[in-house]
């Protein structure tokens, strides 16, 4: 397909609003980003402990199975779609099976991917059947090429993908080893349904500018304001970024001056009756009470005090997205760290006192833009032109740095267009 | 912990109407807005979670909303009317007649009534509605309750000890604000 953006700027300050309605550009994002040449994260290792286990996840529309092989233990990643006729091969999310059978004409399938039993293939006395030349082999559901990376397991389509090392990154794969670097223990999981277009989450995780202002819990209680010390750094071609800040870097009377005047945010107009949500002691070397690394094209880390979870971006259709969240905790963790960590679960999440309005924003969005033609966004918080990092958080530039990145995937950079 | 009782005794019929009672004042005060009078359904030593069946499956003990006791149910109130934003709609409580599960008693000492009032066990399905600004509905939750009510001496004032709410509902449409 030719497809072609007219970009009003070649900085990606903005852009056009149908490129979240159109349900063209969404295929062939589907086909150049997420069957392209990106890792998508899939799960952790730690949710398939034992020889067999598997969990059913999203490449973008592509549904996959994530399995630990029930012999070598190798994990696999392979299309949920049965070859003989399309069905979807596993139904469960999760489970644990020495083979999988497709229900419809019971093709049977290693924990690989392998296509190894066809029932009648040979026929019955003689007649019906396979042709004889048939080969289960080379019909077998596509597999997905599978990087570990500290338990974190990511998947890509593409024979043409960088090394995971090189994909992430050094900003990357360090982010990685601070999360996981010892035994993590899932806590769980939780889904949220949000109308619009997969982009504006992933805008939404690069735009540090919004936290302060629409999650006003965070400033309200102190949990994270602007005026901590903190910042946005991105990767080398700034597709992935990540937003972080130290704990109590500021002072109340700064927090104050700072917010001073902004209608809707109202810094201690109350406190909270019980504090202990807030309880948080440092467990990372860094300091950082606040991180959250995010993954083009689909996954977030994400640390607020001792809350820690993953997020996987689950386009479904152009105007849908699923959010899910994956709970974490680590095996040493004690009794009351991990009754600690829950109580922390009320922050983020569908129903989390600092992530909740993401929701409503973004259908926001995707609601008022539908009738537009040309028309687009304005995205200059934090400066127009190179697309760099910044030691602040009053900025929206790693929105920009994820156009640039989507522009290059899908064929479609201006001449000249930053990177 | 409390530890249930091998006893068969059936609640009473005062117990049963003002456990039928609190459940319809439950989803009403929600549904009416009135938040912090919902609060007044919960004893003062009480408990509100919503999980999803997803995790209750899985053993998983993950949370959407934990408040372990009424400060934290009062900081989620006060944190809905004046700190968060969230889809703008009404919302209509379906509840299902209540099943009696049986009854406990509280193995603290701390939380034993001085007058050893029985906790009781009872579940109820409901569905939650959403209707938008402009009248367009939506389900916007299925599941069950799981309650601890305790009720007084004379089977009557039931107030609600711990609520458990199992949301089917694991995906969340746009965002989850007001309780269940
Ligand atoms: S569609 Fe799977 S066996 Fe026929
Ligand atoms: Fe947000």
């Amino acid at each position: 397909m030719s497809f072609q953006v007219h970009w009003e700027r070649d900085d990606y300050s903005r852009i056009p609003f149908h490129l979240y309605h159109d349900p063209a550009v969404y295929a062939l994002e589907m086909e150049r980003i997420f069957r392209g040449p990106c890792w998508s994260y899939l799960c952790m290792e730690a949710e398939l402990p034992r020889l067999g286990d598997f969990r059913t996840t999203w490449v973008g529309d592509t549904p996959v199975v994530v399995s630990r092989d029930a012999q070598s233990g190798a994990i696999h990643a392979f299309v949920n779609r049965c070859s003989h006729r399309g069905a979807m091969i596993v139904r469960k999310t999760h489970g644990n099976a020495p083979e999988h059978v497709c229900i419809y004409h019971r093709w049977c399938y290693r924990t690989d991917g392998e296509l190894t039993g066809i029932p009648f293939r040979r026929g019955l006395k003689g007649e019906g059947g396979m042709p004889a030349d048939f080969d289960m082999a080379a019909a077998s559901p596509q597999r997905l090429r599978i990087a570990n990376v500290n338990g974190l397991l990511f998947g890509t389509f593409s024979a043409a993908s960088e090394p995971i090392e090189q994909y992430l990154g050094e900003f990357g794969m360090g982010m990685i080893q601070r999360f996981f670097h010892k035994p993590v223990r899932i806590l769980g999981y939780s889904r949220q349904l949000i109308g619009g277009n997969w982009k504006l989450y992933a805008e939404n995780l690069r735009d540090t500018y919004h936290a302060s202002l629409l999650h006003e819990f965070f400033v309200t209680y102190g949990v994270d304001r602007a005026t901590q010390k903190g910042g946005v750094k991105m990767d080398a071609r700034h597709r992935h970024n990540m937003n972080h800040a130290y704990t109590a870097t500021d002072t109340q009377e700064e927090a104050r001056a700072a917010y001073a005047g902004n209608a809707g945010v109202a810094l201690d107009r109350m406190r909270l009756r019980d504090t202990k949500l807030l309880q948080h002691t440092p467990e990372f070397d860094d300091r950082m009470n606040l991180a959250a690394p995010t993954f083009f094209p689909n996954a977030l880390v994400v640390q607020i005090n001792h809350s820690l979870a993953t997020r996987q971006i689950r386009p479904k259709g152009v105007d849908a997205l699923e959010v899910f969240q994956t709970v974490f905790g680590y095996a040493d963790d004690s009794d009351e760290l991990t009754r600690h960590r829950l109580i922390s679960a009320n922050l983020v999440g569908p129903a989390g006192f600092v992530s909740m309005e993401d929701g409503e924003a973004i259908e926001l969005i995707q609601k008022a833009t539908a009738s537009t033609t040309d028309e687009t966004n304005i995205i200059e918080m934090g400066g127009r032109g190179a697309i760099t990092d910044q030691a602040h958080r009053v900025t929206e530039t790693p929105v920009r740095g994820f156009w640039s990145y989507w522009a290059e995937l899908m064929g479609v950079e201006p001449p000249g267009g930053v990177r | 912990m409390n530890h249930p009782l091998s006893s068969s005794v059936p609640p009473s019929p005062e117990l049963r109407a003002a456990a039928s009672d609190l459940m319809a004042e439950y989803g009403l005060r929600i549904d009416e807005d009135r938040l912090e009078d919902w609060i007044d359904l919960f004893d003062q030593i009480c408990d509100y979670k919503v999980v999803t069946r997803e995790n209750i499956e899985q053993g998983l003990p993950n949370v959407l909303i934990w408040c372990d006791n009424q400060d934290m149910l009062r900081d989620r109130i006060a944190s809905y009317r004046d700190v968060n934003e969230y889809n703008l709609h009404w919302g209509r409580h379906v509840i299902g007649p209540l099943r009696f599960c049986g009854r406990v008693y509280a193995a603290d000492q701390a939380l034993a009534r001085a007058d050893r009032a029985p906790i009781w066990v009872i579940e109820a399905a409901y569905s939650l509605y959403q209707t938008d600004l402009e009248g367009a509905s939506r389900l916007f939750s299925v599941g069950r309750y799981r309650a601890e009510i305790i009720a007084s001496p004379a089977g009557t004032l039931a107030r609600i000890r711990s609520m458990l709410v199992i949301a089917d509902t694991a995906l969340i449409p746009t965002l989850l604000a007001a309780p269940i």
